[in-house]
């Protein structure tokens, strides 16, 4: 706990054990993180399963909302990597809808930014690539390597253009994680600071009177991080397609 | 973006120092809930992806292909209904075409026919004025030459009486004869 009156904008971030659980010698307790996770699968099915529990024809809210996710996830996903990249839709679906959700309800006062974690957005980047990896190698075999070598290049380059093309690669996951991770946690790591100035200004006497300042602040910080957890949640999800239709299509 | 990673990575260099006080340094970065963190990752995500590609997303795409079909077949059923309507609407217009070019007919032949029977009617009409005429003018003369014939009796009549009372005797015919054509032939 932060003293009164100290910024501590990182004790949102701080793991606590709900309910310790030990599994093979492991720390397997349920945090506040797998709460949140717990939480964010919940909207998401609310909003999936039982708003499209109707089946109606013409749609009510819930299933409204629940056709434009489908739809939503359904053309970027075409759009990038055509038709064939259906078959990853169910992946790709649930990776969008879990960031986008995680995201979002991070920005509930009080609650858990499950995103803002590295080891999460990690696993989530290792498992895209990962899905990248087999299908691209079960669907072409070592045709699936060509992506590593570009056409079109003078026998002497080739080596060079060859180890670009898997530096590139590898730092794909690396990217992909950092970059939800790093706008998760600045921008929450913001809103904090902003408002503990405002906590700050007001127990400060006359100072007090410039306190709305940094609150129009982070009232702006606060639409501009719905919009990041929102264009993020969709990066992630648009360089998954991306990375998916290199697995598809190798080859420039 | 980029200059958010930047303040992140300014931030987290920096704060940990603030918040080295509360346990075990930057959260993020305590490797101790690593496992823990990935564990219910698995399992909320696993879950995640079980009731998404089993149950609702099966639905939904069949609920939006099912409103597709609805759609189309509702268009399709809509423009086969105004080729239909066109259709009737072009009969309706002919029949009334045909009416009409009926209806002027029969007006036609109903004005060229009442003007043929008027047209008789008034030639009948003034032949039997025109007989009549003639046979007004026939009685006229008859009447005119039977009076004109009486007048010449009354004359003669009178011419004897006015001598008989002139003279105290009565003249002959044939003197009065002589004595009114000596006047006529004056």
């Amino acid at each position: 706990m932060a003293q009164p009156g100290t910024i501590d904008p990182i004790h949102q971030f701080e793991i606590q054990k709900l309910v310790p659980i030990n599994l093979f010698g492991f720390d397997m307790s349920f945090t506040n993180s797998a709460l949140w996770m717990v939480i964010a699968v919940a909207v998401t099915t609310l909003v999936m399963v039982y708003g499209s529990a109707s089946r109606s024809i013409v749609p009510g809210r819930l299933q409204s909302l629940a056709e434009m996710a489908y739809e939503f996830v359904a053309n970027t996903l075409t759009g990038v990597t055509g038709r064939e990249g259906m078959k990853f839709f169910p992946f790709v679906f649930s990776l969008f809808m879990f960031v986008f959700a995680a995201n979002m309800l991070g920005m509930l006062p009080g609650s858990f930014t499950t995103t803002s974690h590295i080891i999460v957005t990690a696993a989530f980047a290792m498992l895209v690539i990962t899905v990248v990896l087999v299908a691209g190698i079960v669907g072409h075999g070592s045709h699936f390597f060509g992506l590593f070598v570009p056409s079109g290049v003078p026998g002497w380059l080739l080596p060079f253009m060859v180890l670009i093309e898997v530096v590139s690669f590898v730092s794909r996951p690396i990217s992909l994680s950092l970059r939800l991770f790093g706008n998760m946690l600045a921008g929450h790591i913001a809103l904090k600071v902003f408002g503990a100035f405002v906590a700050a200004l007001l127990g400060a006497g006359a100072a007090g009177i410039l306190a709305p300042l940094p609150l129009l602040l982070a009232v702006a910080l606060t639409a501009l991080e719905f919009l990041v957890a929102f264009l993020q949640a969709y990066v992630f999800t648009i360089l998954t397609c991306v990375y998916l239709n290199d697995a598809l299509h190798p080859g420039h | 973006m980029r200059r958010f990673l930047a303040s992140a990575l300014f931030l987290s260099s920096a704060l940990p120092v603030l918040a080295a006080e509360s346990k075990g340094g930057f959260p993020p970065f305590n490797a101790s809930t690593f496992a823990g963190q990935l564990f219910w990752l698995a399992l909320t995500f696993g879950t995640l992806y079980l009731l998404m590609s089993r149950v609702a997303l099966p639905r939904v795409g069949a609920i939006l292909a099912e409103r597709e079909a609805t759609i189309e077949t509702s268009l399709a059923q809509a423009s086969k209904a105004q080729a239909a309507a066109e259709a009737e609407a072009q009969g309706l217009e002919q029949a009334l075409a045909k009416a009409k070019a009926n209806a002027q007919a029969i007006a036609q032949e109903a004005r060229s026919k009442s003007a043929r029977e008027i047209d008789a009617k008034r030639s009948t009409v003034e032949k039997d004025l025109a007989a009549k005429m003639v046979a007004a003018e026939a009685s006229i003369n008859e009447t005119k030459t039977k009076a004109m014939g009486n007048v010449e009796d009354i004359a003669r009549e009178a011419v004897s009486a006015i001598i008989e009372q002139l003279s105290g005797k009565a003249p002959t015919a044939a003197a009065v004869t002589k004595a009114i054509n000596a006047a006529r032939g004056e």
